[in-house]
């Protein structure tokens, strides 16, 4: 929101670090830096997603790996018909275009979202969070069980789709494209959280009462939220199987439910930049830690829990200071 | 006599053996203040919470403007006009007080599914709400969060939420709870002018308040109406004296 400046400046330079990263990587010859970053970008707008319903509607949703994974089978099952030159659905061929591609895993996720949440929203507290993970393990083993595209061993991308005007296979073009979409989502976050639906989905958050009480449905107000989410998250699951040229079940995986609330509770919840630090932070990390040892995983547990226990705000509240509500 | 506005017929809400709402009847009519008294555990706020839909009563009717609201939830009741206040405030923590009750302004308006116009840059819905403050005197600390706020500050932010949603009868639930002899005084003014404006159906433990603003009381105990009437009646009715104000003297 309007007013804090600092929280302004740390937007900034976090927007200038990510957008910095790959042109450096690439100047120094490092092309593995470029993915990294890549990697951070994606996982920062699958997090976008995951923050406008658990940030923004405080409901902790632990089933995001559901519309993850759905976008990046929609890249890989698109990709692999156009590949092999088979008709997709109804006659319809696959296709390599992303342009395309995102728009069938918006549109996919928009549309599971709004099944799950029908059902899921009528439960709150851990029994949402247990629902939602239910359905997110539901479509992770019917993935597992569906030989035509590569079941448990998952399937591959052999050449990563294109996108008009842009070299994709050139990673540092690629990198650009994921960090457009990025700044993209951000934008519409910032415009939704400011706006009249904002105001009522953080009031569903703060006080569902009190929004009843106005004569706001809170379902309806939570069932829109829940679609959005799932539909960003599902992009940045095209992106993420685009950018590794393969989708396994584990993109379905709770793992990776788990991943992205870990990412927002780093970076900071609610926070319009909260992914982006939490993603870059974690990817380190996962890098850098995990280069030291293979178990990097339990230091960071150990960080999680200092900023659960110090701090609540996470990256962006520990240099940001508190959020204003206006 | 006018039509009433709210008009309860023999209401009954049952727990296990416990009649919380025993054959309840009771009317609010335009331009009145209505007082509901009654020990505590009476069921008072048992009915409040039918009234307001957030509670299905086990049986009886609810109209509100000529319409069985009975089957309808506590969003549908509010957009036809049934404003609440809480017994315990109820509000936004973290929104200031202007944010709450400009979440107001936007449920009258209808427009919560609008996505891209910035809330804090919208006169339609600041205006009317540094209006709703001003009234209710808070006008001054209208950029304080309600977490921040005085605990009567927050009493009179729930008033101003309810005259936002443009109620066309408030169901005040002991609005002067916890609050100071200075600020009762205050709410008992204001809330003598607004019957003008929508007949008010008070909760109120404070008997100072009740009998100076009540054009009607009811009294409730064990969850029947024991008596309804004016001032005076009640305060010669020889049931209501036993039951209730016999105990405060």
């Amino acid at each position: 929101m309007m007013g804090n400046p600092r929280e302004t400046i740390l937007n900034l330079a976090l927007v200038l670090l990510l957008a910095a990263i790959p042109l450096v990587a690439t100047g120094m010859g490092e092309p593995f830096y470029v993915t990294l970053a890549t990697r951070m970008a994606i996982l920062a707008l699958a997090a976008v997603g995951l923050n406008f319903l658990l940030g923004l509607g405080g409901l902790v949703s632990f089933g995001h790996a559901a519309f993850f994974g759905i976008g990046g089978y929609v890249a890989g099952i698109a990709a692999t018909h156009a590949f092999n030159a088979e008709p997709l659905l109804f006659g319809l061929p696959g296709t390599n275009q992303m342009i395309v591609i995102w728009l069938a895993a918006v549109l996919l996720c928009g549309l599971a979202a709004l099944a799950i949440g029908v059902i899921s929203l009528r439960t709150s507290g851990v029994y949402f969070i247990m629902i939602t993970l239910a359905f997110a393990q539901m479509i992770y083993y019917f993935a597992i069980s569906w030989p035509a595209y590569g079941g448990e061993d998952g399937l591959s991308i052999y050449v990563r789709n294109g996108f008009p005007g842009v070299n994709t296979l050139n990673g540092l073009h690629f990198f650009y494209l994921c960090f457009g979409l990025l700044l993209a989502a951000l934008a519409v976050f910032s415009v939704l959280r400011n706006s009249r639906f904002g105001a009522a989905l953080e009031a569903s958050r703060q006080n569902q009462q009190r929004l009843a009480a106005v004569g706001i449905a809170p379902f309806r107000v939570k069932l829109v939220a829940f679609a959005i989410s799932g539909m960003i998250t599902g992009l940045a699951g095209a992106l993420f199987a685009d950018l590794n040229r393969f989708v396994s079940p584990s993109m379905l995986s709770w793992h990776m439910s788990g991943e992205l609330i870990v990412l927002i509770i780093l970076g900071g919840t609610g926070r319009l930049f909260g992914p982006v630090a939490g993603a870059m932070v974690y990817v380190l990390f996962e890098f850098y830690l995990g280069g030291v040892t293979e178990r990097w995983q339990f230091f960071l547990g150990l960080i999680l829990l200092g900023v659960v226990l110090f701090a609540r705000g996470g990256v962006v509240g520990l240099i940001a200071g508190k959020a204003r509500h206006g | 006599m006018a039509e009433p506005i709210l008009d309860i017929r023999n209401l009954n809400k049952s727990f296990g053996a416990l009649k919380a709402t025993d054959n309840v009847s009771l009317d609010l009519r335009p331009g009145e203040i209505h007082a509901l008294i009654g020990p505590n555990g009476a069921g008072k706020s048992t009915l409040i919470h039918q009234i307001a839909g957030s509670l299905r009563p086990g049986s009886g009717t609810i109209r509100f403007l000529g319409r069985d609201i009975g089957a309808l939830g506590v969003p549908e009741r509010t957009r036809l006009g049934l404003g609440r206040t809480f017994q315990i405030s109820s509000l936004a923590p973290d929104y200031s007080a202007l944010r709450n009750v400009m979440l107001a302004v936007q449920a009258r308006q209808g427009t919560s599914f609008r996505f891209v116009k910035a809330v804090m840059r919208d006169r339609s819905l600041r205006d009317p709400a540094l209006e709703a403050l001003e009234r209710v005197g808070l006008a001054e600390r209208a950029h304080v969060s309600a977490a921040e706020l005085s605990h009567g500050e927050r009493r009179q932010l729930e008033i101003a939420i309810a005259l936002a949603l443009g109620s066309k009868a408030f169901l005040l639930d002991e609005p002067m709870a916890g609050m100071g002899p200075e600020g009762s005084k205050a709410l008992t003014t204001f809330l003598d002018g607004l019957r003008a404006e929508a007949p008010i159906l008070l909760v109120e433990h404070d008997m100072d308040a009740v009998f100076a603003l009540a054009d009607r009381i009811s009294v409730l105990v064990y969850g029947r109406v024991i008596a309804t009437g004016t001032v005076e009646e009640i305060r010669h009715n020889p049931d209501v004296r036993q039951a209730y104000l016999g105990e405060e003297g």
